[in-house]
């Protein structure tokens, strides 16, 4: 009995001290970013590292390239200046919106789609690329569209924290969706037969296709994924600074020239029409 | 916190059942597997000394996400299908049964020899007098190490996320990338790990006051 007293006892006490931690949560930095990243004169990004075309390792110089990155080097430059400098942190599909939050990033350039649910935790800038969901599949395979895996026992392969997990199970609601850590594993795990399509974003399964000669991406679009600068909410000096970096590049064609050096040789897909 | 658990309720009950079901699966072939290893170390045959040897010091000394990625990414390839759960729970029965076994080689050796010599004297085969005689013994003086790995067992089960084995963590990671409420997310999942846990440590407590 007495020992049983001592069990309840612990429990609640450590229940007490989860909720006082849960507490503490609330952790959004108070200061305005724009000030912040002028006086450094640095803005710190969050860019995916696993993703070819947007934003990849290269293991041969420890760099990370890709459009996204291309995208904030120069949106850095548009608002900071010629000597203005940017710093890149690795994030995932999963992990962006936490480190944003913390603080340990100002902004996240990361294939990531504006969405209603999103915009209730954080500020999006407006779009700067527009990508669709699509399927990528092993050639050879049956599937063509997105109503081919609408069958029980079909096994979808997706990414944590990914907008598009949520889309396919809305398109194909009768399909069984795995969600993985990232797009590396996600490609492996569809090479390993685990399920039968990847899907996620046209320019990310574009980037995969290029680099694995054996699969192929079916189906065309079949949502619209309008990709976003996200800042933490209440940056709204900062947003305006992003959203006119993108206008003046749209309009004196640096946009275009990273398109085409991204775009321009990826088969299978006309680049032009992404050109604004 | 209880927003998390009011809303996500069926997906944490979900990865409750696996959690529970590969950590009992887990823990069950990796306490036969590891004793036949543990006999298999200390029994006169050189061959079965040396295959004990090899088994254990490879997956004793390789992390568990290797073993479990070889199962679900590697395997598959040229083998069998296997899915993420199945692929997790090897690698967990795997891992746990390496270390199971030098623990209960440490329990057998630490019985007194006389009592093999005595049992052997009295007309008994080996494999009686291990059953009959040294084992019981030697699972008395090793429970607490074994408590030790039956918890890890548990919150090492968390690797079935990275597989998407439906366990607690990949629950976790799921609610946390839809709510965006990451703080509590993990905090509800820690405790349900708790729930699990906890009675293991308590009953390994009362088992060691009872027997030994």
């Amino acid at each position: 009995m007495k020992k049983q007293f001592r069990l309840a006892t612990l429990l609640v006490a450590l229940g007490a001290l989860m909720l006082t931690l849960s507490g503490c949560g609330k952790s959004l930095s108070q200061q305005d970013v724009l000030q912040n990243d002028r006086k450094a004169n640095t803005i710190t990004w969050g860019v995916k590292a696993d993703t070819k075309l947007f934003g990849l390792m290269d293991v041969r110089d420890n760099q990370i390239k890709g459009f996204d990155v291309d995208m904030a080097k120069h949106i850095t430059r548009h608002i900071l200046g010629k000597k203005g400098k940017a710093k890149f942190i690795q994030v995932t599909s999963q992990s962006r919106i936490p480190l944003l939050k913390n603080g340990n990033i100002d902004a996240i350039i990361a294939t990531m789609t504006i969405t209603p649910q999103r915009e209730k935790v954080v500020g999006f800038s407006n779009s700067y690329f527009d990508a669709g969901q699509s399927l990528l599949v092993p050639n050879g395979s049956k599937i063509k569209n997105v109503s081919d895996l609408n069958k029980s026992g079909t096994t979808v392969l997706g990414v944590v924290g990914a907008n598009s997990v949520q889309n396919i199970k809305k398109f194909a609601p009768k399909a069984r969706v795995l969600e993985l850590q990232d797009y590396a594993q996600a490609l492996t795990s569809l090479k390993a037969g685990q399920g039968v399509a990847l899907t996620t974003d046209n320019g990310i399964l574009y980037g995969m296709a290029v680099q694995n000669p054996g699969f192929k991406v079916v189906g065309g679009t079949f949502t619209r994924e309008p990709y976003g600068v996200a800042v933490n909410k209440g940056q709204k000096p900062f947003t305006n600074e992003v959203n006119k970096a993108i206008k003046e590049m749209e309009a004196d064609g640096e946009y275009n020239q990273l398109i085409k050096k991204w775009f321009g040789n990826v088969p299978g897909f006309n680049y032009k029409e992404l050109e604004r | 916190m209880i927003t998390i658990l009011s809303d996500h309720w069926q997906e944490l009950l979900t990865g409750l059942g696996w959690t529970l079901l590969s950590s009992i699966l887990a823990l069950i072939f990796s306490l036969i597997i590891g004793s036949l290893f543990a006999i298999m170390e200390v029994t006169e045959s050189k061959v079965a000394r040396t295959i004990a040897r090899i088994y254990i010091e490879i997956f004793r000394n390789i992390p568990l996400l290797v073993i479990t990625s070889f199962f679900y990414l590697v395997i598959p390839m040229y083998v069998v299908k296997v899915n993420g759960f199945t692929a997790g729970t090897i690698g967990l029965t795997i891992y746990t049964s390496a270390f199971i076994a030098e623990t209960v080689r440490s329990g057998i050796q630490s019985v007194d020899p006389g009592q093999m010599e005595g049992a052997r004297a009295n007309g008994l085969t080996f494999w009686q007098a291990m059953s009959n005689v040294i084992l019981p013994q030697a699972f008395r003086l090793v429970i607490p190490p074994l408590g030790n790995q039956f918890v890890n067992l548990v919150k090492n089960s968390s690797v079935l996320a990275f597989v998407a084995g439906f366990d607690l963590m990949y629950q976790a990671n799921n609610i946390a990338s839809i709510t965006f409420d990451t703080i509590n997310s993990y905090m509800v999942v820690g405790v349900l790990y708790l729930i699990i846990t906890m009675p293991i440590s308590y009953y390994m407590r009362y088992l060691e006051k009872r027997l030994a």
